[in-house]
């Protein structure tokens, strides 16, 4: 998909931001605010979130590749992965709007979306504003259009094999700082003696190494992949800027500190349970919630995910149960 | 601008502001907690794999995340295990303590661990192959525990294992006893 298929306005007079459409959709940005705006029943609806909050869980949407399922930016707007179609959707998945029949969905060809959704971020990302960055680390979202932060919110995934560092696989991060919170991890290295011959067979990595060069927040990475088994730590603070809904089960073993997660009903968002999670801790994301979390202090998440490509039909039409465990 | 800017933390924050990050261990350790608003606690399957790792055997299986086959088993590391190994790749991440793990490259896996057979099998002593070296792990390294390679642990000092792999007969489910309920 090339950027020429983008429909896209020129630049706001005043504030410098360009206006982009999609389908019936339309997203305008101004100093504070992001806005949606979509055809229902005769009219047209609007939608607004902070630039910022917009940014960040746009930023997620596309770096996770439109994910596992849902991806909700707030409890209006998302987008729904069918794995080379996306839905985006405004109220569907909000009680009170999609009873009232304000609600709106369209689906788009992946590659459509996808550079849509990037050329938004291009054009609405202004100079020292990072939407993978902790609050603390980043410069300002808000005002009008002033530069662009094409490296922050280009940066380049390498897609791992089997395991980081192994011959041919994706990078370790030595090139980059241990983050100002994690700071206390230890850097030391694993010792492995291989016989002659068997160099390239024998692997071991420092994990929270790694992890606490992390430069990103919620944004998973694979270490290591057991056929569809896929380890998927990541660095958190504050808050996910999405409300992800499963579509399938997911799980989460907490490496470090402590997250909190709120937990909802994946269809109407209404509240389910809520989790406090701290160093240790194991527990499953049942496939028919969503869910967001919160992490004052940095900490390491392990996400597991099952890539079995199947899996949401399955869950679905009902032949497996949404949650792992019979108890 | 530089990735992750320091620059934008404020002069108060770095100065006020030191960080502790915390690992838990088999003899310290902090369970969290579910408050169920609409829903069961079974759904979650939540553990602690301290907790778990505290009261299992030494080398114990004991299964802590089920996704279909695949599995997050917990180890109790201690002393030193039987020998393993798997027709596919399996992972260790030590959580806590210092293990070594020993590997040797199997004659004839097929026998052993057949390219059908999922998750890790147990060798009755000292699987028949070429030595391949060995590893030596302290808290958060993680090992590739290569397909067709058998391997042992053996804990320099206790701790608790965490092990990504596929159900197999070895594996231990007991969630009733492990999970909130």
């Amino acid at each position: 998909m090339s950027v020429l298929d983008v429909v896209a306005s020129g630049p706001d007079k005043v504030t410098g931001y360009r206006t982009f459409r999609l389908g019936s959709f339309e997203f305008t940005r101004d100093a504070y605010f992001a806005t949606l705006k979509w055809p229902a029943k005769g009219q047209t609806r609007t939608h607004q979130m902070p630039a910022d909050l917009f940014l960040r869980a746009l930023m997620r949407d596309v770096a996770w590749g439109f994910f596992y399922g849902w991806v909700n930016f707030d409890d209006v707007i998302g987008t729904r992965n069918h794995y080379g179609k996306v839905d985006l959707y405004a109220g569907a998945f909000n009680d009170n709007l999609r009873s009232a029949g304000v609600d709106h969905t369209e689906q788009f060809a992946t590659p459509l979306i996808m550079a849509t959704f990037k050329a938004i971020l291009r054009d609405w990302v202004n100079e020292g504003f990072d939407p993978f960055a902790a609050p603390e680390e980043t410069g300002s979202a808000f005002g009008a259009k002033h530069g662009d932060n094409l490296a922050a919110i280009e940066r380049f995934r390498i897609a791992t094999k089997r395991m980081p560092g192994l011959q041919g696989d994706s990078p370790l991060r030595d090139d980059l700082p241990v983050n100002r919170q994690f700071q206390d991890v230890a850097q030391d290295e694993p010792v492995v003696l291989a016989e002659p011959g068997f160099e390239k067979e024998l692997s071991a990595i420092n994990l929270f190494k790694y992890l606490s060069r992390s430069d990103v927040t919620w944004n998973p990475s694979v270490t290591s992949v057991c056929k569809q088994s896929l380890f998927c730590p990541t660095t958190e603070e504050f808050i996910l800027p999405v409300f992800h809904g499963n579509d399938r089960v997911e799980w989460f073993l907490q490496l470090s500190d402590q997250i909190v997660w709120d937990v909802g009903d994946k269809n109407s968002g209404s509240p389910r349970a809520r989790l406090t999670m701290k160093a240790g801790d194991i527990a499953a994301m049942p496939a028919d919630i969503r869910h967001q979390g919160y992490s004052t202090k940095r900490s390491m998440l392990l996400v597991w995910e099952n890539a079995t490509p199947d899996l949401p039909k399955r869950y679905e039409s009902g032949e497996l149960k949404p949650y792992p465990i019979e108890m | 601008m530089a990735l992750g800017n320091a620059k934008y933390l404020s002069a108060h924050w770095r100065r006020q502001m030191t960080y502790q990050t915390y690992f838990g261990s088999l003899d310290k350790f902090e369970k969290g907690t579910i408050e169920l608003i609409n829903d069961k606690a079974t759904n979650y399957a939540f553990s602690n794999i301290f907790e778990v790792a505290s009261r299992s055997r030494p080398y114990e299986k004991v299964v802590v995340g089920k996704n279909l086959q695949y599995v997050i088993e917990t180890l109790r590391a201690e002393g030193e295990s039987s020998w393993f190994a798997a027709s596919h790749d399996e992972f260790a991440i030590v959580m806590d303590g210092e293990v070594e793990v020993n590997f040797i490259k199997l004659d004839n896996p097929a026998t052993i661990v057949p390219p059908a057979k999922e998750g890790s099998v147990r060798i009755e002593g000292k699987p028949v192959g070429k030595k391949m070296g060995l590893v030596r792990l302290k808290r958060g390294h993680q090992a590739l525990l290569p397909a067709g390679a058998a391997y042992q642990f053996r804990a320099v000092q206790r701790g608790v294992l965490v092990l990504q792999t596929i159900l197999g007969d070895h594996s231990v489910e007991r969630w009733k006893e492990i999970c909130y309920q």
